[in-house]
Parts: C-alpha cells; sequence; structure tokens
C-alpha cells in the first residue's frame, strides 16, 4: 500500500517566539508518548532548520500564554494547519487528542504492519533475478527496464531473510534483521560467499530446494495413502522444513503454511520464468 | 551543531533492533538540548509504504541522520522515491554506537558525510568505520 494519496498527519511541538518552553522531561514523554504511537513529530524553536512544510496536515501544538497562539503560516497553501494549547497536559492526553485529530482527517493510521521487506543496495546487485527465482509470495518484479524491483512489500513474509541469502552479492538488506550484512552491516569478503550459501541450501536437500520440497510432501502424501497416517506424513514434512529453516534461517511459520506442492511448483516455475525473459531481455539490451 | 542542519531521529518503532537504552538515551538528549529536529516513527515504514514525507526529510539541505547503518539508511530513502544528498548526510548509527559517541556525532559543529559512494561496493576492513 503506498500513501502517495492518503491523508497524513504531522505533528509540530512548537516552542518558538509567543509560546513556553516545556521542560526536557515533559519533551522528551510527549515526544515518546508520539513516536510510539505512529506519529511523526517536529520540535521547533523557531531558530533551526527542520523540514519544511508540503501538503501534509499540521498539527501544532505548544504551551500559549492565556491560551493565546500566534497565526501560522506554515509556508504551504496546500497544508491545513490546526493549533491546540497542551499547557498543562499530561503527554497521554495529547496523545490522545492528537489520534482523535488523526481520526477526524481520517489519516493513515500507522503500525498496523511490521515493515519487514527486502531494500535493494543496487550499488550491488547485478540483477541475477536469483531472488525473483526463489520466492515463492511474489515480492519481486523487474520494471520497464528488466531491472529487479521489490514490487510487493506486502506480500513478504515476516522475520524471513530467506532471499537475501541466495543473494550472491548480498545485495538484499532487512534492516530489521539482527545481524549483517542482512540488517546493512558493512559487506565483507566472507558475506560474498553468498552462491556457496545457497548452494549449501540446496544440497542440504539434494538439489532443487522447492523440489525436494515437493518430492518429500508426495512422499508424506503417498505414506498417507497407505499407512493412512497423518501424523507421519506431517511430521516427515515438519522434518524436512525444520532444516531449511536452520538454513536459511526460515521462520518454520513461514515453511509450514507453503501452499500445497501443485501450487508451489505452480509458482517456482511462474517466478523461474518471470526471471529468465528478465534475463534474457538484459542480454540482448546488453 | 550549525543552523542550517536539520536533524532527523527515526524511534525504529515497530522493532526491537536498536537497543531501546540508545534510543530513549539520545532522544533524551535531544529533548534536553535546544535543538530543533524531525522526528519519525519508523523510517522503515516510510519507505514501505513510498510516504510523500521521506522527500521533505531528504530534501533540504545538510541533514544529520539518527538511525541505524548508513547503507540500510541510504537504500530505504531511495527505495521511497527520496534519494538522499551524499555529500549533505551523514548517519548515526544506533545499532552500533552507544548514547555517548551517538550524541557526539550528532551535536558536533561539522557534519561528516557518510553514506556509501554509488556504485562503489565498500568491503568491512577496507575503510574507516562509517558510523559516525
Amino acid at each position: 500500500m503506498s500513501l502517495t494519496e492518503s491523508q497524513s498527519l504531522r505533528v509540530v511541538v512548537y516552542e518558538g517566539e509567543g509560546s513556553d518552553a516545556m521542560n526536557a522531561e515533559a519533551r522528551f514523554d510527549t515526544m515518546t508518548s508520539l513516536l510510539e504511537d505512529g506519529f511523526a513529530v517536529t520540535r521547533t524553536n523557531g531558530r533551526q532548520a527542520v523540514a519544511p512544510a508540503d501538503r501534509t496536515s499540521l498539527l501544532v501544538l505548544g504551551r500559549f500564554p492565556d491560551g493565546q497562539a500566534p497565526s501560522f503560516d506554515s509556508g504551504s497553501d496546500q497544508a491545513e494547519v490546526s493549533v491546540a494549547n497542551i499547557d498543562q497536559q499530561e503527554p497521554a492526553a495529547i496523545t490522545d487528542m492528537v489520534r482523535a485529530k488523526r481520526e477526524s482527517l481520517a489519516a493513515f493510521d500507522h503500525g498496523a504492519w511490521k515493515p519487514w521487506f527486502p531494500v535493494i543496495d543496487y550499488d550491488r546487485c547485478t540483477n541475477c533475478m536469483q531472488c525473483l527465482s526463489f520466492c515463492l509470495f511474489g515480492v519481486y518484479g523487474v520494471d520497464d527496464d528488466n531491472k529487479l524491483q521489490v514490487q510487493n512489500n506486502d506480500s513478504c513474509k515476516t522475520n524471513c531473510p530467506a532471499c537475501s541469502r541466495v543473494c550472491p552479492e548480498a545485495a538484499i538488506m532487512f534492516p530489521k534483521y539482527r545481524t549483517g550484512p542482512i540488517n546493512g552491516d558493512r559487506v565483507n569478503a566472507a558475506d560474498l560467499n553468498r552462491e556457496k550459501m545457497k548452494i549449501d541450501i540446496s544440497s542440504l536437500l539434494g538439489g532443487d530446494v522447492y523440489q525436494m520440497l515437493r518430492d518429500r510432501s508426495e512422499k508424506a502424501k503417498s505414506r498417507f495413502s497407505k499407512e493412512r497416517n497423518p501424523d507421519k506424513a506431517l511430521n516427515e514434512r515438519k522434518k524436512c522444513l525444520t532444516k531449511l529453516a536452520k538454513a536459511g534461517d526460515i521462520p518454520e511459520e513461514v515453511l509450514m503454511s507453503l501452499p500445497e506442492p501443485d501450487e508451489i511448483q505452480r509458482r517456482a516455475e511462474e517466478a523461474a520464468a518471470k526471471a529468465e525473459a528478465a534475463i534474457e531481455a538484459n542480454a540482448k539490451n546488453n | 551543531m550549525a543552523n542550517d542542519t536539520r536533524v532527523l531521529f527515526c524511534n525504529c518503532t515497530y522493532a526491537q533492533v536498536v537497543p531501546q537504552s540508545t534510543k530513549e538515551g539520545v532522544l533524551r538528549k535531544l529533548c534536553e538540548s535546544e535543538v530543533s529536529f524531525d522526528a519519525v516513527a519508523d523510517l522503515c515504514e516510510m519507505s514501505a509504504r513510498n510516504d510523500p514525507a521521506l522527500k521533505r526529510l531528504a530534501d533540504e539541505g545538510p541533514v544529520k541522520v539518527v538511525a541505524c547503518f548508513p547503507r540500510a539508511v541510504k537504500w530505504l530513502f531511495s527505495a521511497g522515491q527520496a534519494p538522499l544528498n551524499r555529500e549533505q548526510t551523514q548517519v548515526i548509527n544506533m545499532r552500533t554506537d552507544s548514547v555517548e559517541e551517538a550524541s557526539a556525532a550528532l551535536f558536533a559543529d561539522e557534519l561528516t558525510p557518510n553514506l556509501p559512494e554509488d556504485n562503489r561496493p565498500p568491503l568491512a576492513g577496507s575503510e574507516t568505520k562509517e558510523t559516525s
């Protein structure tokens, strides 16, 4: 989902001329409360540069003597400006008031989704399309110039960094991952053995990862039909998936939520075809 | 710190990857200072959502971004259609720096650009520390 056309709200804690400054503790508590609730907040005393206004609605908060706020000009004719006196108000009450303002504007409510998605380092990416052919969830695609793109952030499986582990150039980051270089830390020579990592993952399952998943699942199915023991089949699949989870640091719940073998195959083939087409097109253009 | 240098603080609200004590410590220092600043809940979310606010945060002159790894910050802004100006951006990394290190870099008069250079992938150990 893009916010390009959505309404959003920017909170400004104003402590310039015509207002009384907050004490540091109250300022910290207010900022923290608002940030934890997903708001973008600007603190300004009017003497130093802050980001300029754009079309975003502004809610100016301040401690105004006798409740008389100075008039504010955002400098943007697109931005709606409203003002609220927060003198004597506790941070929680301030946040409630700001939340109500957000609702009245029908502005975007942040935080409903943990922002887990791949970020491409195009200084490193060679457009090899390994990630595109690996991902079963349609996160990747190519642009009009057949350059790799992240197209569906929302389809990415939370906490799964598997595609970054198959990237031979360590070009895929998940900034909220715990360790480097996937978290954006610098890439060292050892990290460039990503191709090796990919082979390791494959060889762990005796070849193509998805093929192995399919085979295992088929075996489990056939065993199920012979033995009529669903628990055994499920355990077999779990064993295989646990190995894969360890090798790729893929959350078990992601693996366990994989679709049925036929659907895995269909998606894998579709992704591989997309990748192949993009590689061919790039080869022609170069 | 020069008056034309902006400060942008990322609270990394939706994950626990920045040590809480560092995040709180740096924000507290900012709140105790006279410095004006912009703070956002989570740069990752803004990038993922193509939040137009990224553009206003990236566009206007020198900026010190208090967040995480410079390589991640560079490409988060880029993915959000708001590339940062390499010559005018310093990223202070709260994942690796202590409150004291981060604050020293933040309140220093000079801005030390440290975004990775375009098309020159650095290898760790081949350059000086990039964090502050």
